[in-house]
């Protein structure tokens, strides 16, 4: 189990090192980040004082020694813009990205597992069906169009909800849905995939055979089994939740860090859009960690097999 | 055959083939887009803004409405469909081509070629695709071909993992050995032997990528990173339409709509390909 341990960490830091190594890269595509970082506006001097401060000047393996050291320090940089540290202006607005993921969380698995319970159980009859339909519909419906839809709909022609921005609970209503109903799909899929595998297995033949029905089977039995593969993907949402936010926040004027990194973008404050990137790459190497030493964990095989 | 055997066969048929119909229309609409639309999408008559669907305002007539500047919607739709699909269509191809060889290669020479692109493919799906996709389009700036090129750039390993796994166990089958013993190089292996048996595979995430890329090509478009105005993208058509909903409802509905029902389409499709294709995913 140790090893296990100490190799996957090994291998998460090799991971970001490589995302810091490609972030790094894509800083330069076009050759000179300063542009990234100025104004349309700025003079030819401002521009050299600029590439000077930030030693852009230097040559490139200082420069990509400085960009590590800097990420160790978790120091992201100086806004050009706010001139305030990047990573106070993400500090300020996580809490908000967090909440509405985990609002989307909430919908994805409280209406996700459900429907693949639905869907594992009864095949291929009509309610099964019409739970396939409702996981494809949701899957192919992109976020920013069931977002507007529900801003008409519950915001403008009923006025039940609030349209956008920050406020009470109801706030979070609609932007949850519309982040969540991807994840939804997800977790239906996964649950029914996962299910249907452990109901083939033998001791969910004996049980049948000893006269268990299928509710109590499924608490007492199938239950805990089943939901490995669940809890491991639950892990592994939440980046794609976080990167979804993006978009979701936009739609809905929702101040996180998805709102800050377009705003960032249009106001050509490229610092903040790279420390989003490197903490969303970040978060989600974490996960990846987190679930498979919780794969491992709950189903000790997995170490025996690596090791091998 | 009788006559109502005759029918439940068509109609199942129907039921078979929808998804590739809508599919095939959007196709056509794009393919010849300056013959179907009504007017040019891009002419603004400002006396006819936001015009509800069915209105005639200054002879002109708006099947679907008109937006804000008072452009035909019909055929804004007509010429976003080619938008869609092309950076759909190029994004996947480059990053299927790309992402399968480096994959079989990977699969075939193992040892440092192996640990190097397969290290590179954990790299880049540990940054959630969109936000590479953003900041590399921040960096380049916002173009039709820049948003292939970020699609093609972020998605390759996708494919990239799908083929090396593949590649790993056929390269062990015996013909594959004798083949090697026989003096057959890396070429002719891959080509012949490793290609035609992950082909399936391949076109299986090929086909639902494609549903993703037309999603992201709109979601960059949404937030202004796409295809810059005033090119029609049901994306921006969207982003724009947003500041109507309380007066306008199709500005944003219709382009929607649209999109939703391409990728549902494009979903299904893949759904049914990966079915025959590929029987142990069912």
């Amino acid at each position: 189990m140790q090893g296990f341990l100490v190799r996957r960490l090994g291998q998460a830091l090799i991971t970001i090192l490589g995302v810091a190594t490609l972030i790094f890269f894509v800083q330069r595509l076009t050759g000179d980040p300063t542009y990234l970082l100025v104004p349309e506006t700025a003079t030819q001097a401002d521009i050299d004082a600029l590439r000077h401060a930030l030693g852009f000047d230097r040559p490139l393996i200082e420069q990509f020694g400085g960009f590590l050291a800097d990420l160790a320090r978790f120091d992201l940089g100086q806004s050009v813009v706010q001139r305030v540290p990047v990573s106070t202006i993400i500090a300020s607005r996580l809490p908000y990205t967090l909440m509405l993921a985990a609002g989307a969380l909430v919908v994805a698995i409280g209406i996700g597992v459900p429907v693949g319970v639905v869907l594992a159980l009864f095949r291929d009859g009509p309610i099964a069906k019409l739970a396939a339909g409702f996981v494809l519909a949701a899957q192919s419906m992109p976020t920013f169009w069931s977002g507007i839809l529900m801003i008409m709909i519950f915001a403008v022609t009923l006025g039940w909800l609030p349209p956008s921005s920050t406020g009470g609970f109801s706030h979070l209503i609609m932007p949850s849905i519309a982040l969540g109903l991807l994840s939804m799909a997800t977790f239906a899929r996964i649950t029914r995939a996962s299910l249907l595998d452990e109901l083939s297995k033998d001791y969910v033949r004996t049980a049948r055979s000893r006269g268990v029905r299928t509710p109590r089977l499924l608490v007492r039995h199938v239950a805990r089994n089943a939901a490995i593969p669940v809890i491991t993907v639950a892990a592994l949402e939440i980046s794609n939740l976080l990167a979804g936010a993006v978009i979701v926040e936009t739609v809905f004027a929702w101040p996180g860090i998805g709102q800050v990194t377009v705003q960032a973008i249009l106001a050509r404050d490229f610092l903040i859009v790279q420390g989003v990137v490197l903490l969303g790459a970040f978060v989600t190497v974490l996960l990846n960690l987190l679930s498979d030493i919780l794969y491992s964990v709950v189903d000790p095989r997995i170490v025996l097999e690596r090791a091998r | 055959m009788s006559r109502p055997a005759r029918a439940t066969l068509i109609w199942r048929g129907v039921g078979r083939w929808w998804p590739v119909a809508i599919i095939a229309l959007f196709v056509l609409a794009a393919t010849f887009a300056p013959l179907l639309a009504p007017y040019d999408p891009n002419y603004q008559n400002l006396i006819g803004r936001l015009r509800p669907p069915g209105t005639v305002s200054r002879s002109y007539h708006y099947l679907l409405g008109s937006d804000e500047l008072g452009r035909d919607l019909l055929s804004r739709i007509i010429y976003g469909a080619r938008v869609s699909l092309i950076v759909a269509f190029a994004s996947v191809i480059i990053s299927g081509v790309v992402g399968t060889l480096l994959g079989m290669l990977a699969g075939y020479r193992r040892g440092v070629t192996e640990i190097i692109v397969m290290r590179v493919v954990d790299v880049f799906l540990s940054i959630p695709a969109v936000l590479l996709a953003i900041i590399t389009v921040a960096v380049l700036g916002p173009s039709l071909f820049n948003v292939i090129m970020v699609l093609a750039l972020t998605r390759w390993p996708r494919y990239a993992r799908v083929a090396y796994s593949q590649t790993l166990s056929i390269v062990t089958m015996p013909y594959v050995r004798l083949s090697t013993l026989m003096g057959a190089g890396a070429v002719r292996v891959l080509f012949r032997h490793v290609l035609p048996n992950i082909i399936g595979s391949v076109s299986v995430v090929a086909t639902l990528e494609f549903g993703l890329m037309v999603l992201f090509e709109a979601g960059l478009s949404f937030l202004g990173l796409g295809v810059q105005p005033p090119t029609a993208s049901w994306g921006a058509m969207l982003s724009t339409g947003r500041n109507y909903v309380a007066t306008a409802w199709w500005v944003a509905t219709l382009p929607g709509l649209c999109l939703f029902a391409l990728v549902l389409a494009v979903n299904l499709t893949g759904d049914a390909v990966r079915d025959r294709l590929d029987p142990r995913f069912r």
